[in-house]
């Protein structure tokens, strides 16, 4: 699975796209986002709160019950501020 | 082509001039171009970040919802990425219809669209750093608007 991060959670992670292989019990975009957030200080911190976190996947965004797959690209970013 | 995302400036004029050329029925044009402006006292610049690839997906998707809606003859969105400074253009959209209030409606339709759904955040610098611009709630309500506005699907009224 391709993970994306943009603006301030690219800051926050240090990261701006990487591979990763979840544990079996992450099956939706909640639990990737719950499981993100274990990985280290870097990551409690950028995904503390959930409601600030948008989520794509495949380029499309997605809800937090959107089932995932291992080829997926998932995009983690906050809300949009463009135009 | 109707959607563009670049890094580079472009030409208002010309870019209307290009959308009506040769049409002879569009009545009127709507644009609305968006520019950086200076914040808190003091010269500023901003970075666009995008994410390539579903920003242009999702800036189609907004041109199809709009060409589903208003009977348009023609649509333009531009949009730029990357460092601006105050004054500069960020963003085109136009929109031409037989009729000006499609032309109207439309434009600003997609404007309140693209504030809340198109993948673009703004990086903000001043003399003291920078930092990322936070979403504003009252985007969200100028875009959700447009729902409550056209939802007659399962409506009972």
């Amino acid at each position: 699975m391709k993970l994306l991060y943009f603006a301030w959670l690219r800051t926050k992670t240090g990261i701006t796209q990487e591979e990763v292989a979840p544990p079996e019990h992450v099956r939706d975009v909640a639990s990737l986002v719950e499981w993100l957030r274990t990985r280290g200080p870097q990551f409690a911190d950028a995904f503390a709160n959930a409601a600030v976190i948008r989520v794509a996947v495949n380029q499309e965004y997605a809800r937090p019950d959107h089932p995932l797959r291992a080829g997926d690209e998932v995009a983690l970013f906050p809300p949009v501020t463009g135009g | 082509m109707a959607i563009r995302v670049q890094r580079e400036d472009f030409d208002v004029g010309a870019e209307l001039a290009a959308l009506t050329e040769g049409n002879h029925g569009i009545g009127g044009v709507t644009s609305f171009v968006g520019l950086v402006r200076e914040m808190g006292g003091g010269p500023s610049a901003m970075t666009l970040e995008h994410y390539p690839g579903m920003t242009e997906r999702q800036l189609a998707g907004i041109e199809d919802e709009a060409r589903r809606r208003w009977p348009l003859q023609a649509v333009l969105i531009i949009h730029r990425y990357g460092r601006l400074e105050p004054g500069d253009r960020i963003v085109l959209v136009a929109t031409a219809s037989a009729h000006r209030e499609a032309a109207f409606e439309s434009c600003h339709f997609l404007i309140d669209w693209l504030k809340t759904r198109a993948p673009f955040w703004k990086l903000e610098e001043n003399s003291e750093g920078s930092r990322w611009v936070e979403a504003k709630e009252d985007d969200d309500a100028a875009a959700a608007r447009w729902v409550l506005r056209t939802a007659p699907e399962g409506g009972s009224s």
